[in-house]
């Protein structure tokens, strides 16, 4: 019998038991990363962390940290299980995703271990949703070994310089191309649609440029509709580090700020298009 | 509640024998539905794929020299039986060439359609046994939680099941494979029931935590919700357990009904 399978040894019946008293800490963070039905979360004594991908090069990730909940206990090391996300979604926003001023959802999630559903508890205004969501066995993730010492480039910026050029990206375009220099352009985001390229261009000392650590001038090119869904997370957060390393893998982290002033990441990890690195544009 | 209707006219009596084959034709049980004026003869069975629900309405006063009727409630006057088309079909068969037939509900030991045929030599009657009906009044919840909990149902199954009981208890509750979610809504309150002798309440010895529950189709519940823009001065249901909910919508001026039958 594999060691999830057993009972904890204190005798607690969960072996993930967590509650929050404003469910949108959760469901808004979920939100950023739902572009597939199915996620695997992963929970630790850290916190939880939720994640999605997509065609084998594109990888989610949402952290919410034990801190963030007001209750967040874990009986193992770690418990690991793959949920259907959108009824997941659905449930913790079962009461509606507008957020009145001074109501809020209440939640407590219990996980008995392997091969139990997960269960829900919601209230408010004295009404209570219980929820009971079958998981599954947890996918293997892969693994982009994104490490700080492998970063060729990085760059920090305002969340409001991206926004609106992600929100406005030219769909028509297969690709998104990331330019990433010391040199001029110094770091450019390009789209070759059906009407023509668009290129734009953020100096680096630009007031949006929080951190500007370029070493190498790269070009590397993703799929645009593989990065499109991360448009969710860039309009949650206040800023983005973008890293990429030498083989032209990229890292976008997303610093969210959640409606009690606590710190979250999203983070979300894109394998290039084409083994372009141009050493000149 | 209380119900007693006489027809003498022959004409009128082979009409309503005519209306009440044709009734049996199409389903086997069906729901009556009394009011001051009218009669619903209300077919949930499937009569096609879809749900599609058909009921036939008579005006009384077509049909019967004496009519009285007495609802669950003043304000609510109105009656819900169960019956079986068939039994009471039978019964007016006998009534070919009656002097008059009379109709009355009774509770003796359990509720009773009572029709008396009296012929022109001697009085024959018998006794219709209707179903011990599971019906639950009960005020609706808040409709816009209401509405937000079963917009997300909706979008996890397609059948939702509703269940309320006498003590102001309602619960939506879908089940898949995937997913179970249950709502849970307190102290809402049931519409009051007029205690009166004759035919007794049916609340009358019966548990007051036993639920009424229908299965309906989600979409038709989700559609009613969507459209009521302003807030119902009263909103209220009736569940008839396994058969159909009814919804009444008060509004200052208008009052809106809705019928979802119970799926299969």
């Amino acid at each position: 019998m594999p060691l999830s399978a057993q009972p904890p040894a204190n005798g607690e019946p969960y072996v993930l038991a967590a509650s929050l008293d404003n469910a949108r800490h959760l469901s808004s963070l979920l939100r950023a990363v739902h572009f597939q039905d199915h996620a695997t979360c992963f929970a630790t004594a850290n916190g939880l962390r939720v994640t999605v991908e997509d065609a084998k090069c594109i990888q989610a990730n949402a952290f919410i940290q034990a801190e963030i909940f007001q209750e967040f206990a874990v009986q193992e090391e770690s418990v690991t299980f793959r949920i259907n996300l959108s009824v997941l979604l659905d449930c913790l926003t079962i009461f509606g995703t507008s957020s009145l001023p001074g109501t809020s959802t209440a939640l407590r999630m219990c996980y008995r271990g392997y091969g139990y559903p997960l269960m829900l508890f919601l209230e408010e205004g004295g009404v209570v949703t219980v929820c009971k969501i079958n998981t599954q066995e947890p996918d293997e993730l892969l693994d982009f070994d994104f490490c700080s010492t492998k970063v060729v480039n990085k760059i920090i910026l305002q969340s409001e310089g991206l926004r609106e050029a992600f929100a406005e990206l030219d769909m028509t375009s297969e690709v998104l191309q990331i330019t990433m220099s010391p040199d001029k352009p110094y770091f450019r985001l390009s789209t070759f649609g059906n009407a023509g390229s668009a290129h734009l261009d953020y100096p680096k000392d630009s007031d949006l440029m929080e951190a500007f650590h370029c070493n190498q001038t790269q070009t590397n090119r993703y799929k645009i509709s593989l990065l499109k869904p991360s448009t969710k997370a860039l309009a949650l957060s206040c800023k983005v580090s973008i890293r990429t390393d030498a083989q032209g893998f990229l890292s976008l982290q997303y610093m969210i700020r959640n409606e009690d002033g606590q710190i979250c990441f999203v983070e979300y990890y894109c394998c290039p298009d084409e083994d372009i690195t141009e050493a000149e544009l | 509640m209380r119900f007693r209707a006489k027809i003498v006219d022959l004409a009128c009596l082979n009409h309503f024998s005519r209306v009440i084959n044709t009734i049996a034709k199409l389903a086997k049980t069906c729901t009556l539905r009394l009011t001051v004026s009218k009669l619903y003869f209300i077919l949930s069975d499937k009569v096609a794929n879809g749900g599609v629900s058909m009921w036939c309405e008579l005006c009384q006063g077509n049909f019967f020299d004496e009519f009285q009727m007495e609802g669950v409630a003043a304000e609510h006057n109105e009656i819900y039986l169960e019956l079986v088309p068939d039994n009471l079909s039978r019964a007016l068969k006998t009534a070919q060439s009656a002097k008059a037939v009379k109709i009355k509900l009774t509770n003796k030991h359990c509720p009773c359609l009572r029709v008396a045929v009296e012929l022109k030599e001697e009085v024959a009657s018998g006794m219709l046994l209707l179903w011990s009906i599971l019906l639950v009044s009960i005020y609706l919840p808040v409709l816009k939680t209401m509405k937000s909990v079963v917009e997300r149902m909706k979008n996890l199954s397609n059948s939702i099941v509703i269940e309320a009981n006498l003590s102001g208890e309602m619960n939506l509750k879908i089940e898949t494979d995937l997913v179970s979610v249950t709502t849970h809504f307190k102290d809402l309150g049931n519409p009051p029931w007029a205690s009166e002798d004759g035919c007794q309440s049916s609340a009358q010895g019966r548990d007051l935590e036993n639920m009424a529950e229908a299965r309906i189709d989600i979409k038709k519940l989700q559609q009613l919700l969507a459209g009521q823009q302003v807030n119902p001065t009263k909103a209220l249901c009736n569940i008839v357990s396994k058969r159909i909910v009814h919804f009444i919508l008060l509004h200052e001026d208008v009052s809106l009904q809705y019928f979802i039958p119970a799926l299969a």
